[in-house]
């Protein structure tokens, strides 16, 4: 089994706000995060998938059309965006990196047909990032 | 569903690699430059990962401020800008980055209940890098 990781980068913004708590409950756990006039960041995204070696090509994956899938499904919905305004998903759910993981990963796991999805790795900033594997 | 979060801190401190049960000559060859009695210092890169369950109401695994604040009070405060080797720590333990990745490691799981806590990995210099997840095989 071959891991192979692809990394793209994104920037957009966001804030941190349940909508069932007061502003102070959210001020309160959110802090800074909690500006409803949003702030951003750039994103680093590596997305490692798995499998066996094609013994014809020698790939574990096509990079390009994984490259392609990555443009589609993640930088195109969510570079130069407002997450909480622009992206489906944080309309019910806040954009924390966790959740953001969460998503990338629900957005490509039946889209690779040849290898699988093994981990996304989202960097909001370089000493803060989250590893989401599938798991429930 | 669960994810693992991965916050990285920097601390700075000297150290001198010097076992009392081998000879002079005996650290000398073991340790190397490691081994000057003045010792030498690095900036450590502390790498700390949690999992959880992501928290409906928060979207996270923990509050970073929790974390952050149990790292600076048990971690950051006892090893930044200290000898290493003059630490109860390692009164009886050389201050290899295994055994100060295994004595933070140990500090947090006492310390940090907000999350699991997955491994703690530690890079002496950008070339070496030792990682403790509490005797399992660390999460990749």
């Amino acid at each position: 089994m071959i891991y192979l990781t692809r990394k793209c980068e994104f920037s957009a913004s966001h804030y941190y706000h349940n909508p069932d708590w007061t502003d102070e409950q959210n001020r309160r756990v959110f802090g800074k995060c909690a500006n409803l006039n949003g702030h951003g960041h750039n994103y680093t995204l590596e997305v490692t998938v798995k499998g066996e070696i094609d013994p014809v090509t020698g790939f574990v994956v096509d990079l390009k059309e994984l490259k392609d899938i990555l443009n589609r499904e993640v930088v195109d919905a969510m570079d130069h965006r407002h997450l909480n305004k622009e992206v489906p998903e944080f309309a019910s759910r806040i954009p924390t990196t966790e959740n953001i993981a969460i998503a990338i990963w629900q957005r490509l796991a039946d889209k690779l047909h040849v290898a699988k999805l093994h981990r996304v790795r989202l960097h909001e900033m370089p000493d803060l990032f989250v590893d989401f594997y599938g798991e429930a | 569903m669960k994810a693992y979060l991965t916050r990285e801190y920097i601390f700075s401190a000297s150290h001198r690699l010097h076992a009392d049960g081998l000879s002079d000559e005996q650290n000398s060859s073991v340790y190397g430059k490691c081994n000057n009695p003045h010792g030498h210092g690095h900036n450590y890169s502390l790498e700390v990962t949690v999992s959880g369950q992501v928290s409906p109401e928060t979207g996270m695994v923990c509050n970073l401020v929790d974390l952050d604040e149990a790292v600076q009070h048990t971690v950051l405060q006892r090893f930044d800008h200290r000898n290493l080797n003059m630490l109860a720590d390692f009164a009886a333990l050389v201050p290899t980055t295994e055994n100060l990745t295994e004595a933070i490691y140990n500090i947090l799981k006492q310390s940090f209940h907000s999350a699991h806590l997955e491994k703690v990995r530690i890079e002496e210099t950008s070339k070496n890098s030792f990682e403790y997840a509490g005797g399992e095989t660390p999460c990749r």
